[in-house]
């Protein structure tokens, strides 16, 4: 036996996962397009936010019954309301961004056969870029409220909310709740970050899976707005994404969001299987 | 596992891509310890024959053993003590050269966090990047690339190092610096598997080689053996150049032309001593008399009957 094979057998197996987990991490918040996106998120949820300063001061007094009126009363309703705005599109193609880039990224820059000779099995590898792609779903969701809540308070004062019954809660109830719309949209967008690193199991080209990702939530989000659909609404990814607003009811209504739950977990867990599958025995020739 | 086992070795190892059949019925034998050369014109199937021994591509026909253990299913027991540059270097581009190879780092299990530092800092030492450690690796240039993707291989001490055209990118200062380090690695006693379309690299450092085309191993042992595959021939230098040829002619060289630089033949079985002999009795005067040196660059042409045209 050779001197360095010795030295080599005495090193024990240790897990890897924590380790990487913290390198995708600084990779992916370290990465100057990935902060400039969260700057683009922070910056819709102010132009909302300025937005309806501008029409309240012009049309003092005019009030509409829903969250985005709600916000020219108490300022806190603009990270509910900026939550509202984003899901449809802005939250969706951030996540998009970093799905694509997941495995297809890696594999444009040629480092991922590095990685998987380093050696990272293959199902560590992706469940490493899958809880990263949760991490970033949640941070992209919390800039959008927590700024919300900032820019709104700046604007508009902060104080006790009217929830959407009428009753009034307290400031820390109102901040609380909105904490769970955050949890509830992160879950959802992760969900659509599976599809994205499925997608991104599928190509070389990262541009291709964040564009093909993207399209997908839009298209769900065209298909939930067909009415002649319904049926297959409650199928759809996307269909109650927006049901954090019944944490403004008093009591809560959690029906809608439990469901929006499983259907999540449900898309989850098939396109991670998917991207299992796929990755599994895939050649990597980049 | 008993140390006389080969470091690579394979078994009808085959795979195709699409209708192309890219590796062919390959019978790899890697002699741990040794410097091995892995030669063949472009498109040979070098590169992804690289990939399966590395657990990247899976073979559709075949088997392949890397140090002892089947691939690609002990990957997770085998590459930590394997060191790869496969085509070219890759990194974060924004990332330092440290970073990057942190991060290389954090990926193998087997690696011990406490020494991640040390252990980059002593791999960029070794390959002479401890400098530009702290550099974006978009700001080097395509010799500090190469290297870097050295340094990425020797983040732990392997039992063998896969290095897929290390040279390529340096200049001659720093192709110098990396044959010598390839042959001290080699002295270490780390088994080397060096793919290369450079001849005289492969001719420098291995003393093995296997000879690649068209996917399959045309001539594969030790670098001596291939030497002496290519027929012997012999150069003379005479004025009397009739009753040379017929010397010659007697002796059964029937291949000897007059060239510009004296009379070439083929030496078959013939000793040279021989030759001299007959042709001094016969009263030619002999100028210059000796065997030519067969390059490995002729021995290869020879094999694969190309030069470093691409294979279709």
């Amino acid at each position: 036996m050779s001197a360095p094979e010795a030295s080599v057998a005495v090193r024990q197996r240790r897990g890897s996962f924590g380790r990487l987990f913290v390198s995708e991490l600084q990779l992916v918040f370290g990465r100057r397009r990935n902060q400039v996106g969260l700057v683009v998120l922070l910056g819709l949820v102010t132009m909302l936010g300025v937005a309806l300063k501008v029409s309240q001061l012009r049309h003092p007094g005019a009030r509409g019954g829903d969250i985005i009126s709600a916000v020219a009363g108490n300022g806190i309703f603009l990270g509910f309301a900026g939550l509202t705005i984003e899901i449809a599109l802005f939250l969706p193609l951030a996540v998009s961004v970093l799905a694509g880039d997941a495995i297809a990224g890696e594999a444009n820059l040629g480092t991922l056969r590095y990685l998987l000779t380093s050696p990272v099995s293959r199902v560590r590898l992706l469940a490493v870029k899958a809880c990263a792609l949760g991490v970033g779903s949640l941070v992209g969701a919390l800039v959008v409220a927590l700024g919300g809540v900032l820019v709104g308070t700046a604007l508009f004062g902060a104080g006790p909310l009217i929830t959407l019954s009428g009753s009034r809660i307290g400031i820390g109830d109102g901040l609380l709740r909105l904490l769970l719309a955050v949890l509830y949209v992160t879950v959802g967008l992760a969900a659509l970050g599976m599809i994205g690193l499925f997608v991104s199991t599928l190509t070389e080209q990262p541009i291709a899976a964040t564009v093909a990702t993207a399209m997908v939530s839009t298209l769900l989000w065209i298909l939930d707005a067909v009415p002649q659909l319904d049926w297959l609404h409650p199928w759809l990814l996307v269909d109650r994404w927006s049901a954090f607003i019944d944490l403004l009811r008093d009591p809560i209504f959690t029906d809608r969001m439990v469901t929006g739950l499983w259907v999540d977990l449900a898309y989850g867990v098939v396109f991670f299987g998917a991207a299992w599958l796929r990755f599994r025995n895939k050649n990597i020739t980049s | 596992m008993s140390p006389d086992h080969a470091a690579i070795s394979s078994n009808g190892l085959g795979k195709r891509f699409g209708r192309q059949q890219v590796v062919v019925d390959l019978d790899l034998d890697v002699p741990r310890g040794s410097c091995y050369g892995f030669i063949g014109p472009n498109g040979s199937g070098k590169t992804t024959t690289i990939r399966m021994l590395l657990g990247l591509v899976r073979p559709d026909a075949g088997s392949c053993a890397v140090l002892g253990e089947e691939m690609p299913a002990a990957g997770g027991r085998v590459l930590p003590r394997v060191g790869a540059l496969v085509e070219g270097p890759a990194f974060h581009p924004y990332l330092s050269g440290l970073t990057n190879l942190l991060r290389l780092d954090a990926a193998d299990g087997t690696s011990d966090p406490a020494t991640a530092r040390s252990r980059a800092g002593a791999a960029l030492e070794r390959v002479g990047l401890i400098a530009a450690a702290n550099k974006r690796y978009r700001a080097y240039s395509l010799g500090m690339r190469q290297r870097l993707g050295i340094a990425a291989a020797l983040l732990q001490p392997r039992d063998l190092l896969v290095l897929d055209e290390p040279t390529n990118g340096l200049d001659p200062q720093g192709t110098r610096e990396v044959r010598h380090l390839v042959a001290e690695l080699a002295a270490e006693g780390t088994t080397i598997f060096l793919s290369s379309h450079l001849l005289s690299e492969v001719e420098q450092l291995c003393d093995h080689v296997g000879v690649m085309r068209e996917g399959r191993m045309v001539a594969q042992g030790p670098l001596a053996e291939l030497h002496g595959l290519r027929t012997r021939r012999f150069r003379l230098r005479t004025a009397d150049t009739a009753v040379a040829f017929q010397v010659l002619a007697g002796l059964g060289v029937g291949d000897a032309v007059e060239g510009a630089d004296g009379i070439v033949g083929g030496l078959g079985e013939l000793e040279p001593d021989r030759i001299v002999r007959a042709l001094v009795d016969a009263g030619v005067g002999v100028r210059a008399f000796g065997p030519l040196a067969a390059s490995l660059e002729d021995a290869f042409v020879e094999l694969t009957g190309e030069g470093f045209d691409v294979s279709a």
